[in-house]
């Protein structure tokens, strides 16, 4: 088993054509902080071959083409990466995005009531009160993974996924919460619905929601009803 | 300019891929069969990138609306124009108003129709490909569809095609694969029934992967792992023990824990496998992925 440091990371091959730099399976803003820096240094740097950069929780993946990329000289340059401080500030930016909670909109709203124990009203209370770190955008074109909800209304995924969540619908999977931009079959437990659009192809960027931003959410009149 | 009569089981418009957004859940979607649609398009003389149209399994009908010069490459079709029967990887010119038609299948799953300029559908996100599962660049093609072609880079086209440079599928295919860092998840003894399974290739299998049936593995640990990049031919294993190998239309990201990649080369011929048929994965180097891969590029430059 590999263990990681505090400060510690790893780098590895993903099958022929990626290559991925691991800081240790946490979900951490000062992980992500250091993911998203280096994510765009490589971005900047531009080397040869790269086709994609995709950073998670923990974790970059560089999408290479075998051919073209010089896997050593990539493996340095994230070596080189992962040892400097943090210097730069990727930007980011806040976004509030206001929430029907309950009734129809918010299908499980009662349930992540009863798993916490307390009333409809505190449930939006605890979730609309953190400024959540968007950890990364994927799932589903535009789907912002944010966190860390407040771990009384950290309900666990539904145990049957629905066929068709709505587009727009806010869901709460452990200690993490998020927005579905286009119908999609989820397991996420489903508080409120938004009307703001999270991902839209003709828009630049296409996505709202972008790793590193901010994310608030308030509850809109009539919420509950 | 063409027309879809009838447009079979599965038809879309495909390039190389989205590339580039993933990082905002953006799939890369592209061909399933990656070689046979390069083939495709460097015997009509277009550029890779140009875009063609993936056939599955059953085959459409397609009206040209001008003269036009095309070929279909990889899983073999019987193939008619108009009333001549002709040859998958062969290029033909078809005038205004002839139909080409797909019949029954004898080997492969996908077929990739390209037509000299390419299908010159809008870019989404800088690709023309079909990605049934966000809708991205659009949808399954349908009867009355039209299509303008031919706005694409078209150099010369090479007039003798000798086929893709792999053993088509008939009814299964060994998969090279190299091992995953998750593989520390599985012990030794699973790690041995993956190597030495037969798996089929399951009926709810599409773009997105092939879900398969067969020997159960299962996870040392049921830590929770954190989700990060799903490339194409990754081997994840859901809390059911039975894997899913990751294909075109993939999602960006995942979280199950994954115990091999399909190597390049090998995605391609994964393409090229239908519901029913059997998969045998065997393990091998970075460096044999690589030298294979190398092979296939010799194998493509000697085409032109």
């Amino acid at each position: 088993m590999t263990s990681y440091r505090q400060s510690g990371w790893r780098i590895s091959m993903v099958g022929d054509s990626a290559i991925r730099i691991d800081f240790g399976a946490l979900i951490d803003p000062q992980v992500s902080i250091r993911v998203l820096a280096l994510a765009a240094a490589v971005r900047e740097t531009g080397p040869d071959g790269v086709r994609d950069i995709v950073p998670s929780y923990s974790a970059a993946t560089i999408y290479i083409d075998p051919l073209l990329a010089d896997v050593d000289g990539l493996w340095k340059l994230l070596e080189r990466l992962a040892a400097e401080p943090v210097s730069r500030q990727t930007s980011s930016r806040d976004v509030l995005v206001p929430v029907h909670y309950g009734g129809s909109d918010g299908p499980d709203l009662e349930a992540v009531a009863s798993f916490a124990n307390c009333s409809v009203d505190q449930v939006i209370h605890l979730h609309t009160a953190p400024r959540y770190r968007v950890y990364m955008v994927g799932f589903l074109p535009g789907f912002p993974y944010l966190g860390p909800v407040d771990s009384r209304i950290a309900i666990p995924r539904l145990a049957n996924p629905r066929l068709a969540v709505p587009a727009g619908s806010v869901g709460i999977a452990g200690v993490q919460t998020g927005i579905y931009p286009t119908v999609a079959p989820g397991g996420w437990c489903l508080i409120g619905r938004t009307s703001v659009k999270a991902f839209d192809q003709d828009r630049d960027p296409p996505s709202l929601f972008r790793p590193g931003d901010f994310v608030r959410f308030e509850a809109v009149a009539g919420s509950t009803r | 300019m063409i027309r879809v009569v009838d447009a079979g089981l599965l038809t879309t418009v495909q390039d190389c891929g989205r590339w580039g957004s993933q990082d905002l859940g953006v799939p890369v979607s592209g061909p399933m069969d990656l070689i046979s649609h390069r083939v495709a398009n460097m015997l009509v003389g277009n550029d890779s990138a140009c875009a063609t149209l993936e056939v599955t399994l059953v085959g459409p009908e397609i009206e040209f609306l001008a003269d036009t010069m095309f070929v279909v490459v990889g899983g073999e079709f019987e193939l008619w124009l108009g009333e001549d029967r002709m040859q998958v990887g062969s290029v033909q010119f078809a005038h205004h108003g002839r139909r080409l038609r797909f019949g029954p299948r004898t080997a492969g799953a996908r077929a990739y129709l390209a037509i000299a300029g390419g299908i010159d559908v809008p870019f989404t996100l800088g690709s023309r490909s079909t990605d049934l599962a966000s809708g991205l660049g659009g949808r399954l093609l349908r009867a009355g569809d039209e299509l303008s072609t031919g706005s694409g880079e078209s150099g010369t086209p090479v007039l003798r095609g000798n086929g893709i440079p792999f053993d088509l599928p008939r009814g299964g295919a060994t998969l090279r694969c190299l091992v995953e860092q998750d593989v520390l998840r599985f012990d030794d003894e699973v790690v041995g029934v993956f190597a030495d399974a037969t798996y089929t290739v399951g009926p709810d299998s599409n773009r997105m992967g092939y879900r398969l049936i067969g020997p159960k593995l299962e996870q040392v640990n049921s830590q929770q792992v954190l989700s990060n990049a799903t490339p194409m031919g990754t081997v994840q294993v859901p809390p059911s023990g039975q894997p899913i190998l990751l294909m075109a239309d993939r999602q960006t990201i995942g979280g199950y824990p994954r115990i091999a990649s399909v190597i390049s080369v090998d995605q391609s011929v994964a393409g090229q496998l239908a519901p029913g048929d059997w998969i045998r994965f065997e393990f091998c180097s970075r460096s044999e992925a690589v030298e294979a891969l190398i092979a296939v590029e010799q194998t493509l430059l000697q085409l032109v």
